[in-house]
């Protein structure tokens, strides 16, 4: 029987997973290239984000396998991954991954 | 070796279009330049709102696009607007009648009524409309095709779906000795490190983080912050959190392939390959300066469904989910979002692409030629004087 996905896993090194559909709190989320079902915290609406761990305070947050910001507080697994729970890097953060990037 | 069929020119450049445009030198010529192509069916208007009073860094800039559109591979033949005396219109003359482009300029003088320069400008162009009638397509190999890579509109699927697809097709076309130009300096801020280390070189992975640098830098001097303005309202209510996040999914088009030259805009590859041009995340200006720098067609992403157009290139618009592609269909011309609910591989997409690129080379119409967008707007980096 064909799985029906209602979210994706980019790459392997990603914590959290893109919604395929508009997902309800308390729906089972089947994810593609992950290996257990979660179920939703609360709503994750079209497109957005869950969290696929518990994913801790400045915990980087992993998408397409790259450091896509950090955990503004502790981001409970099957939530909400957005604007709310997740910054950007500042200055010194970026210029570190450059640096470090032009020195290898 | 795969082929196409195209416009073979004096120069030895390659076209996929044999447009006849009529173009301005300066702003003020706009609505002259329109006059002259409503009189003449067929023929391109090309019409930009600059050209005079600018600082010197602009007067190259506009000077560098005029020139690259005007003699671009894909036009058959060019009329110049110009005033009396005037420089941008002999140095564009100078420049295509060397490469033994078809040219003419009518400019507004003492000597001459406006109904008498129409009369000039329309005869001269219904010479070069029918001369270009003669000219036949012919086979021409892959590797002469510069694949401009272009988007606009982001929303939380670019990166996942239409994006990764243009970067197949962009390994898929430097695989075969072409190249692919990718675009938009704003696009890459937050994910610099990664074409950067995806360089050829270290020089050239530096070159790219300076041009990246810079932009910010210009940013900066007028008291904005790139990352207070993106992502934007739009792209969050689509998903889309950080800036690092929207950029990551934008430098998917780039492919794997590493990253060979980086380029001014406007300006021409000087490799094949994979090229980074730099210019502004705005579309239309974006857009414009692949064509300028050689360009014979784009790819361009849309998840909201950006209508910009070229009008001396053809630009083929990749909607990034099912509801753009089924509520715009006008304008857009491949559904990534078939990846999203058809199963479709980013692989199956990037091929789907790369047969669109040839077909469209051969001369088949994009959604955008249909409906005859034509947008064309100069990066300016200044301020008028």
């Amino acid at each position: 029987m064909e799985v029906s996905y209602n979210a994706l896993k980019l790459h392997p090194k990603d914590n959290v997973a893109v919604a395929l559909k508009r997902i309800s709190e308390g729906e089972i989320v089947l994810i593609s290239n992950f290996e257990s079902n979660l179920v939703a915290l609360e709503e994750i609406p079209y497109g957005h984000k869950i969290s696929l761990h518990v994913i801790n305070e400045n915990e980087e947050i992993k998408k397409y396998g790259e450091c896509m910001g950090k955990a503004t507080n502790e981001i409970l697994v099957a939530s909400h991954v957005h604007v709310h729970n997740v910054r950007g890097l500042n200055e010194n953060e970026r210029l570190e991954i450059i640096n470090h990037v032009m020195e290898a | 070796m795969k082929t196409f069929d195209g416009y073979r020119r004096p120069d030895g450049s390659i076209g996929v279009r044999n447009h006849v445009i009529v173009i301005n030198t300066v702003g003020e010529l706009s609505a002259l330049t329109r006059k002259i192509a409503n009189l003449t069916p067929g023929v391109i208007p090309v019409i930009h709102h600059g050209g005079v009073a600018q600082f010197p860094e602009d007067h190259t800039q506009t000077l560098r696009t005029l020139v690259g559109t005007a003699g671009h591979s894909n036009v058959s033949a060019t009329l110049v607007v110009g005033t009396e005396n005037d420089p941008i219109a002999q140095e564009i003359y100078k420049i295509l009648k060397k490469k033994g482009k078809p040219v003419h300029t009518v400019c507004l003088n003492k000597n001459q009524k406006i109904p008498e320069i129409l009369h000039e400008g329309r005869s001269w162009l219904l010479t070069a409309l029918e001369n270009s009638k003669k000219e036949v397509r012919e086979q021409c190999d892959i590797t002469e095709l510069i694949v401009g890579l272009e988007c606009g509109g982001s929303d939380a699927w670019s990166g996942i779906t239409a994006n990764p697809s243009i970067g197949a097709f962009s390994d898929m076309i430097v695989r075969e000795g072409g190249t692919s130009v990718l675009a938009e300096t704003t696009e890459a801020i937050g994910a610099e490190h990664i074409l950067a280390s995806n360089a050829i070189n270290r020089e050239v992975g530096r070159e790219f983080l300076d041009i990246v640098r810079t932009y910010e830098h210009r940013i900066k001097q007028t008291g904005e912050d790139i990352r207070s303005a993106n992502p934007t309202p739009g792209n969050m209510a689509g998903g889309l959190t950080t800036l690092e996040e929207k950029s990551l999914g934008c430098i998917k088009k780039g492919g794997g392939t590493p990253l060979k030259e980086v380029i001014s805009y406007a300006g021409k590859p000087t490799e094949k390959g994979f090229v980074f041009m730099d210019t502004p995340g705005y579309d239309v200006e974006s857009v414009c300066g692949l064509a300028a720098g050689g360009a014979q067609i784009v790819l361009f992403s849309t998840g909201k469904g950006s209508p910009t157009g070229s009008p001396i290139v053809p630009v083929i618009k990749i909607g990034t989910n099912p509801k753009v592609y089924e509520i715009m269909s006008e304008h857009i011309d491949i559904n990534a979002g078939k990846i999203i609910d058809q199963n479709k591989s980013i692989n199956d997409i990037g091929k789907e692409i790369f047969d669109k690129v040839i077909t469209v080379s051969n001369g088949e119409k994009t959604a955008a030629e249909n409906e005859l967008n034509q947008e064309f707007a100069i990066w300016r980096l200044a301020e008028s004087i």
